[in-house]
């Protein structure tokens, strides 16, 4: 298996010398789909910000290699590699309702880019939209390109923002927490969708999530994050049959179950809290693929 | 269409606002010391004199009574006759409005394009030295008043390097006929272009002492909002795009980010007109705000609620556009 993707060592520091990332190594094969789990606050969404080069002005790349298949992302000049982004990559981001721009309509938003960075002719470009608009199941796209946003339900706009991200058929997707600020209806609608067109099109996806749930339905490998450090790399059946850092095997306990509707919620132990914190410590990696 | 329905409901309520305009000005100019009547007469003229002037003007009669022969007067279009030059107040008034109006427009784009700049250029160095500059020149702009700035440009453009003409609207040199009062406009539409250089050279100073002020809370209220649009998710989304900062910042934030800054250049710009009643008295420029200090000094009744009434016109109408083009810009709004 080729990857499409491979992070190594990647470390991100604060101005002030906070480490938001720690050697971060993880890899995405071609056409697979791997899943980036940890709490809120772990550093999931640093690692798609760094790749895709949008890292706030406050953050800084400390050292590591971002390869996208042959391509060295770091030593590319910042120009060419947004472009190279633009071409390559795309995002599905995390809150449909503000990832739209207010004040323009569905159509440009989707066709400007392919027209201005990858140079297609405006009528191609459309074209695209509509049949792209349509294999996302929104009804009448036509008239869905010439709405504003404000205009559109939530789950249509992140079905807008799914179709726009394969518009330039990138090799790469990386999706920040596409469906947390849905309803849990739709939610599962998203997913299914987001899985079916990675299927379709044979993206490679970074699926970034807090949710097992959602990784144990769509993943091929996946990454346990904590406190901006890898924990574990494994494949995703592996993973839920032989989870192997401990607090992989406390977040698989911790994951509420229909059976004990009644119980009590399941936390992850401090002792493995305290644990993984000692390891952080030592630089205890573990990269088991 | 809302844009209708908006500027209906605008117009009506410009009737009403103008009506109250109307009263406050005719009644407080009434109470304020100073006798019109006393100014137009000789030394030693008799009371016989004094009672016929002041029936000659209505102004034996009560103030309400004297209220409604105005009021009914304006509204046939005959704001009465000018008390100190014995002309037509209208067209003392319509002759001026040109002079005033060139002169607000110019310092309105002058403003909008410093402060954009200012704005445009800090967002793209946010962080960094370049950013601080403009912070503090802002700052300092916008706490000197604009006559101040009159006063500092006249020394550095008039006196020190004296590039620009310090006083009135045109040279009276020049050899050309205005079928218009708007000298600037006529100029450029006639491709007189030496008179535009001279008209430019006259109006620079005025109309940039105007806008420094509000170039400078453009700036700042511009940058602020274009900074916190930065953050949103729809332009981090167009960075994946592979679209550079200066798209980014002009294409994506700039549109939404304007928004907040177009309602408060509405407000500032009816200051920026009210501010031309004594930039044009620095500059001699020929203008409604000179006219309005003259006729203030002469106590001539009939002319100073003739300019106030069509300042007053002038905010409504500004404002009225202001409205217009928020509907315009914010597609939120247009079906709401």
């Amino acid at each position: 298996m080729s990857a499409q993707l491979s992070v190594r060592d990647l470390s991100i520091t604060l101005q002030n010398g906070v480490r938001i990332l720690r050697n971060v190594s993880l890899e995405v094969g071609a056409g697979r789909v791997h899943g980036l789990v940890g709490e809120s606050g772990a550093g999931k969404s640093m690692i798609g910000k760094a790749i895709l080069g949008t890292l706030p002005h406050a953050m800084n790349v400390t050292g590591g290699q971002i390869c996208f298949g042959d391509v060295d992302l770091m030593a590319m000049a910042p120009k060419a590699r947004r472009t190279w982004i633009g071409a390559n990559a795309a995002l599905i981001p995390q809150d449909p309702l503000t990832a739209l721009n207010p004040s323009k309509r569905i159509g440009p938003q989707i066709t400007r880019r392919l027209v201005d960075i990858l140079g297609w002719a405006k009528t191609n470009a459309k074209a695209r939209a509509l049949d792209l608009l349509a294999e996302v199941q929104i009804t009448d796209p036509a008239r869905v390109m010439r709405s504003y946003p404000h205009e559109l339900s939530g789950g249509m706009r992140q079905r807008i923002l799914i179709a726009s991200a394969f518009a330039a058929e990138p090799k790469l997707i990386i999706a920040d927490e596409p469906t947390t600020a849905l309803d849990v209806t739709v939610q599962k609608q998203i997913l299914k969708l987001i899985a079916q067109m990675q299927a379709e099109h044979g993206t490679a996806l970074l699926f970034v999530t807090h949710d097992l749930g959602v990784v144990s339905k769509v993943c091929d490998t996946m990454s346990v994050l904590y406190a901006g450090k890898v924990l574990e790399n494994a494949q995703m059946r592996r993973f839920f049959t032989h989870p192997i850092h401990p607090y992989s095997r406390a977040l698989l306990a911790a994951t509420p179950t229909y059976s004990n509707p009644t119980g009590s919620l399941a936390q992850v132990p401090q002792k493995v809290i305290d644990g993984v914190e000692q390891d952080i410590r030592h630089h205890d990696i573990r990269n088991h693929i | 269409m809302n844009l209708l329905r908006v500027i209906f409901l605008r117009l009506a309520t410009t009737f009403l606002t103008l009506f109250g305009v109307a009263v406050i000005v005719f009644f407080v100019i009434r109470v304020v010391p100073g006798n019109p009547i006393a100014m137009m007469l000789p030394p030693g003229a008799t009371e016989a004199d004094v009672a016929r002037l002041q029936a000659q003007y209505g102004f034996d009669k009560s103030i309400p009574e004297q209220f409604f022969i105005w009021l009914g007067g304006v509204l046939q279009g005959d704001f009465g006759t000018s008390i100190s030059t014995r002309q037509p107040v209208s067209e003392l008034v319509l002759g001026r409005l040109p002079a005033t109006l060139e002169l607000s427009v110019v310092a309105l784009l002058m403003a909008c394009l410093i402060g954009g700049t200012l704005a445009l250029t800090g967002t793209r160095m946010r962080g960094t030295r370049t950013e601080g500059a403009i912070d503090v020149s802002t700052g300092v702009a916008l706490s000197v008043p604009d006559f101040l700035w009159g006063l500092v440009l006249i020394l550095l453009f008039g006196v020190l390097w004296p590039v620009f003409h310090i006083s009135g609207r045109i040279s009276p040199s020049l050899d050309i006929d205005f079928t218009t009062n708007f000298y600037m406009f006529e100029a450029l539409l006639r491709l007189r272009f030496d008179v535009l250089a001279d008209l430019v050279g006259h109006m620079f100073m005025p109309a940039l002492a105007l806008a420094i002020p509000l170039a400078a809370i453009i700036g700042q209220l511009l940058k602020q909002s274009l900074k916190e649009t930065m953050h949103l998710d729809y332009v981090a989304l167009a960075r994946t795009k592979g679209y550079s900062e200066r798209h980014v910042i002009t294409r994506e934030a700039l549109p939404n980010a304007i928004l907040p800054t177009l309602t408060l250049v509405g407000v500032q710009f009816t200051f920026l007109i009210g501010g031309t009643v004594i930039i044009e008295r620095l500059f001699s420029y020929e203008g409604l705000g000179n006219m309005a200090i003259d006729a203030v000094i002469n106590r001539d009744l009939p002319l100073i609620q003739g300019i106030v009434l069509l300042f007053a016109l002038l905010f409504t109408v500004v404002n009225l556009v202001v409205d217009m083009l928020y509907v315009v810009l914010n597609p939120r709004l247009r079906h709401a």
